[in-house]
């Protein structure tokens, strides 16, 4: 029984944990409300330690680590709210070894590897589901309008969603080719900026099929769980620390039952989706049978830590929390950011049953 | 990461698993009638007698104590083999999971040669004494007295108070009792353990009716019980920190999933078989929600458990993650009980001919509002978090620098 992380990816997060301590934080993420939401010195440094490097093959250029080393990278640049795009290239580079061919791997993982390519997933489209796409394939071009994309100023290469002959499925469009339009779209988070990606019959290579864009969105939401339970557990932090020093009545806040319980509370739910996590990574480690179920358990169990924390540190700091010179907005905006990144906590829940009933169905 | 035996364990897993086959055959399905009072008994004295004799009681006990020697991954993987099976376990689980090795770690070695081999063989039950109507949450506030009988040193000692929720206390020998020794002092200090005789003259144990219609927990009465000062565990005062041993091997005890409770699956299938206006209902959005609510909080606590065998399998101490066990497990069945009663609709209050899973969910909604409660309130484990795990300041405590007999209620 090991259920944990390796030492390697222990010592990963270590590293990534220190890096992100000393250069990003929300004081650091303020400063990004006024640019345009990349920390360009970071990444720098981000690529030169081998962080987008991590996951990719050594035949690519990459150092071959497995999916537990994103896992951890993932929640530490949530932890710090870093302003890098890091979350994205992870999600797209984890499309682009599950389901990419090997010219596909060979044309544009070196690029990421290195730091020259800086790929986004495009996946949604305003009200609808991931399950849906109103963009289109046909010949080999894609049309369609796909909004909000994370992080899209700073690609190069979309991983982007559409409809083609067998329904939905994922195609690789090169952001510097013909046919493209990115323009910026506001959003609830101010330090993590979206676009809007306009394609008028750009060229796009399909990535795998249908299927295998399910599959991804259960990779993508292991990554995408590990980012909240980082931010998560800063807010809770936050909030922790700010009960062990505010003076109300003439004591602590953190004494009041009514302020150390919603404390508690914050760290069941952190635990509960931190378990969930672990078990979605060892399953996105080991193709296990049970990753839909356990992405889809990892997915809804952080978004509900997330927001009970974020939502809740505002207000345990009170007034204050509520200004725009306090930290709490930040944790409290970046929660509805994660919570619309790979679809709705209902459509996770409804994932999670729908595999619970197929596993049955196979056991019975 | 690897949710896989290691080799020694797989090897004990494998006999422990043999050993129940071959002696526990007439335990692989529930009893179809619960068993009368005698029969439990006679039944749990066998069963932890067989046990005995096999190796597997006292597992993480030193072997000068009886026990096995062996890490609690060894316990742990017994217990996980003999929960498939419907053994009765209970009556001796707070024996020799909380006041026997109080016991062997506070108690004198006659004590000890005296009491633990017949706990451990099963001739001998135990019981806990602690809380008492006015001291629940707040055990150090106990009132029942013991006084010294005369000025000799080793002078007997009366007890006079009264306990409750004294769990299995009439089907008893002997358990062990916090008292009051001297209330001129605070309340923390003046306290001092002993080992009483269930059957002795001026004991009294009144099974206490439960909210659910059960029996297992009891009201004893103390009336001039005399008990010797070789049957103190710990010195005279020292009764806080000996109490702090129980209730650590408590917490340790009470923390799982009550075994056979409904869990998500069967949650699952009876929403399948429940057909509403506009079909199963598994299929309305709403409960899908709340199943997928339940597999997090049932299957999220069993995960979080594996992080703790995973450390004690290094040889490590387990996180404090473990401390949010009890509290999402007691309130996750009531919430699983309560949405398969809305579910049965009006069929979910009636008790007379219910379909056998309404009656596990209408059974485990009952029994989860005293879960909610025993070994720690919902409210004290949210303090022991926020205080111990987080940091945060302890509650105000007024009363406890005062002598204990000064003390007043604001």
């Amino acid at each position: 029984m090991d259920f944990d992380f390796s030492d390697d990816a222990k010592t990963l997060r270590e590293q990534a944990r220190k890096l992100f301590d000393e250069r990003a934080g929300p004081a650091v993420a303020r400063k990004h409300i006024d640019g345009d939401g990349i920390d360009r010195d970071l990444w720098r440094t981000v690529v030169e330690l081998g962080w987008t490097a991590a996951r990719v093959p050594e035949a690519h250029g990459g150092i071959g680590l497995s999916a537990e080393a994103s896992c951890v990278l993932a929640e530490e640049a949530g932890r710090a709210l870093a302003a890098v795009p890091l979350g994205s290239v992870l999600a797209a580079t984890e499309a682009l070894i599950a389901l990419g061919s090997p010219e596909q791997q060979a044309r544009w993982l070196p690029g990421i590897a290195d730091g020259s390519v800086v790929a986004v997933p495009a996946w949604a489209e305003g009200g609808l589901s991931p399950a849906k796409a109103g963009a289109s394939v046909s010949g080999g071009r894609i049309s369609g309008t796909k909004a909000p994309v994370p992080d899209l100023a700073a690609a190069q290469l979309a991983i982007v969603s559409a409809s083609g002959p067998d329904g939905v499925g994922l195609y690789l469009v090169d952001l510097t080719g013909p046919d493209v339009a990115v323009e910026p779209v506001e959003t609830l988070d101010l330090v993590r900026r979206h676009g809007g990606l306009t394609l008028t019959g750009a060229p796009a290579e399909p990535l795998g099929g249908p299927s295998g864009y399910h599959d991804w969105l259960d990779r993508a939401a292991v990554l995408g769980a590990f980012e909240a339970l980082g931010t998560a557990t800063a807010a809770m932090d936050m909030a922790v620390a700010y009960a062990k020093e505010r003076v109300a009545f003439g004591q602590k806040i953190g004494r009041y039952q009514g302020v150390k319980h919603k404390c508690a509370d914050m760290f069941i739910k952190l635990e509960l989706a931190r378990a969930h996590a672990l078990h979605a990574a060892w399953a996105m480690g080991a193709d296990a049978a049970e990753l839909r179920q356990a992405a889809s358990a990892a997915r809804v169990a952080s978004l509900d830590a997330l927001a009970f924390c974020a939502e809740e540190n505002v207000q345990i700091h009170g007034g204050i929390g509520y200004t725009w010179d306090s930290d709490c907005q930040f944790y409290y905006r970046r929660n509805r950011a994660l919570a619309a990144a790979l679809g709705s906590r209902t459509f996770w829940a409804d994932r999670l049953v729908r595999s619970l009933e197929q596993r049955n169905a196979v056991a019975a | 990461m690897d949710f896989t035996d290691s080799p020694d364990d797989a090897a004990y897993r494998a006999r422990a698993r043999d050993w129940l086959a071959a002696n526990g055959a007439e335990y692989r399905t529930p009893p179809a009638e619960p068993y009368s009072r005698d029969e439990l008994v006679r039944r749990s004295r066998a069963w932890q007698k067989a046990k005995h004799q096999a190796g597997y009681t006292g597992i993480t006990w030193p072997k000068s104590m009886g026990g096995q020697g062996l890490s609690p991954m060894h316990a742990i993987i017994f217990n996980q083999e003999q929960s498939r099976y419907f053994a009765p376990t209970g009556l001796f689980e707070i024996g020799l999971g909380m006041c026997i090795p109080t016991v062997f770690t506070h108690g004198s070695p006659e004590i000890i040669a005296r009491y633990v081999a017949p706990a451990l063989a099963g001739d001998e039950v135990w019981c806990q004494l602690f809380s008492e109507p006015a001291a629940g949450s707040d055990l150090a506030g106990i009132r029942t007295r013991a006084v010294r009988d005369s000025d000799a040193p080793d002078a007997d000692w009366i007890i006079d108070g009264q306990k409750v929720w004294t769990t299995n206390a009439h089907l008893s020998d002997y358990g062990i009792i916090v008292t009051r020794t001297d209330p001129s002092v605070p309340k923390h200090k003046g306290l001092t353990m002993f080992i009483v005789d269930m059957h002795g003259d001026g004991v009294e144990a009144r099974p206490l009716k439960q909210m659910s219609g059960g029996s297992d927990f009891n009201e004893v009465f103390f009336t001039g019980v005399r008990v010797k000062d070789s049957h103190r565990l710990g010195a005279v005062g020292d009764g806080w920190k000996v109490a702090l041993t129980t209730l650590m091997n408590e917490r340790l005890a009470v923390g799982g999933k009550p075994s056979h409770a409904p869990d998500y699956a069967m949650l699952m299938d009876f929403a399948r078989r429940i057909e509403t206006d506009t079909g199963p209902a598994i299929e309305q959005r709403d409960v899908r929600q709340r199943v997928a609510a339940a597999y997090i909080a049932d299957e999220g606590i069993k995960l979080t458990q594996m992080r703790a065998l995973s450390a004690l399998s290094k040889g490590q101490v387990p996180g404090p993650e473990q401390s949010i066990s009890k509290v999402v497990v007691a309130k996750t069945m009531q919430e699983m009980g309560a949405l398969a009663l809305d579910l049965s609709e009006a069929a979910g209050l009636v008790t007379a001919d219910a379909d056998p899973v309404l009656a596990k969910f209408q059974g485990s909604y009952m029994a989860a509002a005293g879960l909610r409660i025993a070994g720690g309130t919902d409210e004290i484990l949210r303090n022991i978090i926020a205080e111990r795990v987080l940091g945060l300041p302890g509650d105000l405590r007024p009363d406890k620098d005062a002598p204990f007999n000064a003390a007043v209620a604001a």
